[in-house]
């Protein structure tokens, strides 16, 4: 008997520590949640500012977007968001999320900002796991080469030379890293690409968004209207 | 507790069983963030908060909780304390929690901290057992510290570098460049560094007890033995 009653005391302790222990994360947890999103959106937005800066476009770019569905040349498995930047309503530039599937250690995950005629305008990387000290230089905190991309296009270089020079391209690679830059190369190429072919497409979704939106709204505040009239 | 016993705890934790370079533990996050000072010093703090916060709640709760269940329900605290760390710094100190990254959830890994719990702070009272785990939170630290900057030192010929990640961004210009255009160290930065870094430490650390023992050995050898017995 006694022995049961030591199992159950014992259980029992253990199940009130679970609880407490979850209620202290479940707390943490709502104070900083708020917080901890807001960070994420600030950091976003920082890295979108770098390749086009506040004074190049006047709208929200976090809440401009437009889902694409899931793209081998964007290296991506599932839907991603573009974002739309706009200068006085009209398009001036696009930034996708894109990834280098063939970093040295796995993927690169960038972002590309091309202008409506197919310039770009800037590539940053946003997050990547190549060797320190080598490959890490695609940083442009830590290098320019990165900057190098910026009013490039699709036949500037010829299409033949969108290569790192060790392949016969334009493109520099650094001292002991070939595979990190020739990634890196090759997915912007990839995003023009995906860019020249689906620009049409892709300004034609954001305009219908835009009027849908601007119908919504123009909805509710007739209803706002109406429910003032019946007051 | 005598101030005797106080200044024991503080050189345990500090030197003579310091986690690190004594007991070995902790080693996968030691050896992977300590690329930079600053790395260093962030894991070194988050460790740290873990320690002191884990050994005061087991030293709390250490006459109700039976020896059968004790390491689930330390395990349970210890996670629960690194998660809400996790999530103030995500919260607080966001730019350096995307360098830790990994490395502040496997804070719970760290053996160290357990250890620390079931050694220590299950036998002991509320006070020695909280600067128990600031001591050997401390040591913890300083190893990290020590290892960043001879890792930045070597590698990168830069010392403090991304000061701003933890301290805002007054620190941006607190990095100091030990050697103008040092080209890197590659060695230094990549996990080899790490072990051959931290062999060094512990090696010296050895030395300097040895010769601290010889000098020692004739007309104050009494001493070590007094506090054994305190």
């Amino acid at each position: 008997m006694s022995t049961k009653r030591y199992i159950i005391a014992s259980g029992l302790i253990l199940g009130l520590f679970a609880v407490i222990g979850t209620a202290l994360v479940g707390i943490t947890h709502d104070t900083t949640a708020e917080k901890i999103a807001q960070n994420e959106r600030q950091a976003l937005l920082r890295k979108l500012q770098q390749i086009l800066p506040a004074d190049q476009h006047d709208n929200n770019l976090l809440q401009s977007t437009v889902e694409i569905p899931a793209d081998d040349r964007l290296g991506h498995q599932q839907p991603s968001r573009v974002y739309i930047a706009t200068q006085q309503d009209e398009i001036s530039a696009m930034i996708f999320p894109v990834i280098a599937p063939r970093g040295y250690s796995g993927e690169i995950h960038m972002l590309v900002g091309i202008d409506i005629n197919g310039r770009i305008i800037g590539v940053r990387v946003v997050k990547h796991r190549e060797t320190p000290g080598l490959g890490d230089a695609i940083e442009a905190e830590r290098n320019d080469w990165i900057l190098g991309f910026t009013g490039k296009s699709l036949d500037n270089p010829a299409p033949s030379k969108w290569k790192v020079k060790r392949d016969g391209g334009s493109f520099d690679q650094f001292t002991g890293a070939t595979i990190t830059p020739r990634a890196v190369v090759q997915a912007v190429q990839l995003t023009l690409v995906y860019f020249e072919r689906h620009r049409d497409e892709l300004i034609a979704a954001y305009r219908k968004q835009q009027h849908e939106a601007a119908e919504a709204e123009q909805e509710s505040t007739d209803k706002e209207h109406e429910h003032s009239e019946h007051e | 507790m005598s101030d005797r016993n106080y200044n024991e705890i503080s050189k345990n934790g500090l030197w003579n069983n310091n986690v690190a370079l004594v007991q070995l533990l902790g080693l996968c996050p030691l050896l992977a963030v300590t690329g930079t000072v600053i790395n260093g010093l962030g894991l070194g703090l988050a460790t740290m908060l873990t320690l002191v916060a884990s050994n005061g709640v087991v030293s709390l709760i250490r006459h109700w909780v039976r020896p059968e269940v004790r390491v689930p329900v330390f395990v349970l605290i210890i996670a629960s304390v690194v998660t809400a760390i996790e999530l103030a710094m995500n919260a607080w100190l966001y730019e350096l929690y995307i360098v830790l990254g990994i490395f502040i959830p496997l804070i719970v890994t760290n053996c160290g901290i357990l250890a620390r719990a079931e050694a220590y702070a299950s036998k002991n009272s509320l006070l020695p057992s909280m600067l128990d785990g600031f001591m050997m939170g401390l040591g913890f630290m300083l190893v990290l510290v020590t290892l960043g900057a001879m890792r930045e030192a070597l590698g990168y010929g830069t010392l403090l570098s991304n000061a701003h990640l933890m301290f805002g961004e007054l620190a941006r210009d607190w990095t100091l460049h030990l050697v103008n255009d040092y080209s890197g160290f590659l060695l230094a930065i990549l996990p080899p560094g790490a072990f051959i870094g931290m062999g060094l430490i512990i090696a010296l650390k050895n030395l300097i007890d040895r010769r601290a023992k010889k000098a020692q050995a004739s007309p104050l050898a009494d001493s070590d033995a007094v506090a054994a017995t305190s």
